[in-house]
């Protein structure tokens, strides 16, 4: 009855080609940068930041990289990780050489580098798909993975082989280091995560989308309509990387403040943002960010949520617990909407279209 | 040198095959075939199941490779090409088995039949705006044409998946001469359709060749439809040419008819 597109007329093809098309999708995306920009810095806890809304818009973003490979360009790609971690080491090295510049540069510079490496490990893809892609990026997560261990030049021959994030600050204010403090660190990441999540919707929204996509849904037809298909597969690895990059190099810099690479960009966590993007939903921008709310944020909910609750948890059995929750939940929406919670949030939408009637 | 679109007049040869032989291993798919093509034309190719109809496509378009002949297109001759160079040539083509952009609307499908006529910098795809969102706005609106001309109006945002087989064989035209093409393939166009839905799709054809001025070679196995539509038909089987000549011309052939009817031994 309020969710209802009719009596809005579109003019004008720019009108209809907006992304929000609908006046009520845009006030409500409205209300949600107002909760995410003023709302949560102010009245938001320092536990809501760090342990609920930092990791979140990290994973987005790491997850709208692999959905733009895997989702729009229907490439698979077990090197994540690899590819955050390319990002962070480069985001390490440049403000190291030219500490002069901005950091807030070198965090989005450092997708570039990341995209680079993206692109290296992407050409097979022209001669093979599927399962046997996701074999061919693992090797990408080893080697990798192996360089930022063995490559002292990496990680600044420091003696504990880690990344060692200095103070760094944007327009006077410390926004890494030990001083920053949590507000500035999700201000700067949710600018960050907004602008780039709105350039990846205006990047798939064109021709250079529906081009992805084209290669995703039947290569053949693609190429005949003269799409290349090399250099359409390799700018998807090039964009896609640049977002685990991003993500990578803000996950050091903003979220650990510091860490070693074999903890942080290991194979777990190509897996973890992969089953993120399956259970967000394939090819949709928004599932991006509802799978990375449901994997990060479900087990912090659950361990904090359920005692808040009155339902006494504590220590290895709340653990377990969680473990046990998250996995049944992941089945339980799997069964319930293959397509993720992208698809699940599309229905929904469509029935309250029709509400209060069935259709 | 090379020959534009504007310097061959009607009538004259747009594409010609000529002693082409395609093979695959010890199977001889296509044997020293020879057919032109007239700018303007509608051109069937018929034949039985496995004549190698949509091998001579294929070959056309660049998707498989003659080991023998040589293929003249707009006055450049070539044995080898990649689809993609055939694309930005000027031919397009349709699929037996539809081949559309399941995941994507039927707007987005006819949209990315114009990749190649578009060509604003990545940077500007990145904010959707300046000369991407003006060049995105002038071919929605060619596309839009499309649209009505084909009657998919109020299919615009439905992905194509969901839609009827008739329908998508409709889409897939469309997305075929969003490209403007100067040759259009169809790889039998109404293979499935009931009788109304054949009708609609003839009419199309005939459209698409009058009102655009498009080349057609189309592959039938509606002998009815095919000798209604097409200006010359050529007849091949097992690879092999067996007739070339008017609809009348090749009705009245009596190795057609022997091919398509069996000859008592």
């Amino acid at each position: 009855m309020f969710y209802r597109e009719t009596g809005q007329f579109k003019t004008n093809y720019a009108d209809d080609m907006a992304v929000f098309p609908i006046l009520q999708d845009r006030i409500g995306i409205a209300l949600i940068l107002v909760l995410a920009f003023v709302v949560i810095p102010l009245a938001g806890s320092n536990f809501l930041l760090s342990s609920v809304m930092i990791p979140f818009l990290v994973f987005s973003l790491a997850s709208i990289g692999l959905n733009i490979l895997t989702g729009y360009t229907g490439l698979i790609s077990l090197g994540t990780g690899a590819f955050m971690g390319v990002g962070a080491y480069a985001c390490y090295k440049l403000t190291t050489l030219f500490p002069e510049v901005n950091i807030v540069v070198w965090i989005v510079a450092s997708g570039f580098f990341s995209a680079l490496v993206g692109v290296l490990f992407g050409l097979p893809s022209l001669r093979i798909k599927g399962f046997y892609l996701a074999v061919a990026t693992l090797a990408a997560q080893f080697f990798l993975q192996w360089c930022f261990t063995r490559i002292p030049w990496l990680y600044n021959y420091n003696a504990s082989g880690a990344i060692e994030v200095g103070q760094r600050t944007l327009f006077g204010i410390n926004v890494t280091g030990a001083k920053a403090s949590l507000e500035a660190r999700y201000m700067v990441l949710l600018t960050i995560v907004t602008v780039l999540t709105w350039v990846a919707s205006n990047i798939m929204h064109g021709r250079i989308g529906r081009s992805f996509m084209a290669v995703r849904d039947m290569d053949i037809a693609a190429e005949l309509m003269g799409i290349d298909l090399l250099k359409t597969k390799l700018l998807a690895f090039a964009v896609s990387s640049f977002y685990a990059g991003v993500a990578g190099a803000a996950m050091m810099f903003l979220w650990y403040g510091g860490g070693e690479a074999n903890d942080a960009f290991n194979i777990n966590q190509s897996f973890l943002i992969l089953f993120m993007v399956i259970i967000g939903g394939l090819g949709s921008m928004i599932g991006s960010f509802f799978g990375a709310a449901f994997i990060s944020m479900l087990p912090t909910v659950l361990k904090f949520g359920l005692p808040a609750l009155g339902i006494p948890l504590a220590g290895a059995t709340a653990e377990h617990l969680t473990y046990i929750l998250v996995g049944a939940l992941i089945i339980f929406f799997l069964i319930v909407e293959p397509h993720g919670l992208a698809r699940l949030w599309q229905i929904g939408k469509q029935k309250l279209r029709m509400w209060p009637f069935p259709y | 040198m090379t020959v534009t679109h504007e310097t061959i007049g009607k009538g004259e040869v747009l594409l010609a095959v000529d002693q082409v032989s395609l093979s695959f291993g010890g199977i001889k798919a296509i044997t020293d075939v020879s057919f032109d093509i007239r700018k303007g034309e509608i051109r069937a190719i018929i034949g039985p199941n496995g004549a190698g109809k949509t091998s001579m496509l294929n070959v056309i378009n660049g998707f498989y490779h003659p080991q023998q002949g040589k293929i003249t297109f707009k006055g450049q001759t070539r044995s080898k090409m990649r689809p993609s160079v055939a694309a930005s040539q000027g031919i397009a083509r349709t699929f037996q088995n539809v081949a559309l952009f399941k995941g994507m609307s039927t707007l987005d499908n006819i949209m990315s039949g114009r990749t190649l006529k578009m060509n604003s910098h990545f940077f500007w795809q990145c904010f959707r705006h300046g000369p991407a969102m003006a060049e995105e706005i002038r071919h929605r609106e060619f596309v839009e044409d499309i649209i009505d001309f084909l009657e998919i109006q109020a299919i615009r945002k439905v992905p194509v998946g969901k839609l009827p087989y008739g329908l998508q064989k409709r889409v897939e035209l469309g997305r075929a001469l969003a490209m403007e093409p100067d040759l259009l393939l169809l790889d039998e166009p109404m293979a499935g359709m009931n009788l109304e839905e054949k009708e609609d799709m003839s009419r199309f054809i005939i459209d698409v060749n009058t009102q655009y001025g498009t080349t057609i070679a189309l592959i039938e196995h509606d002998m009815g439809v095919v000798m209604d539509l097409s200006d010359r038909v050529v007849v091949l089987e097992y690879g092999r040419k067996l007739a070339d000549g008017t609809p009348d011309e090749v009705k009245a052939d009596q190795n057609v008819i022997d091919a398509y009817l069996g000859v008592a031994h």
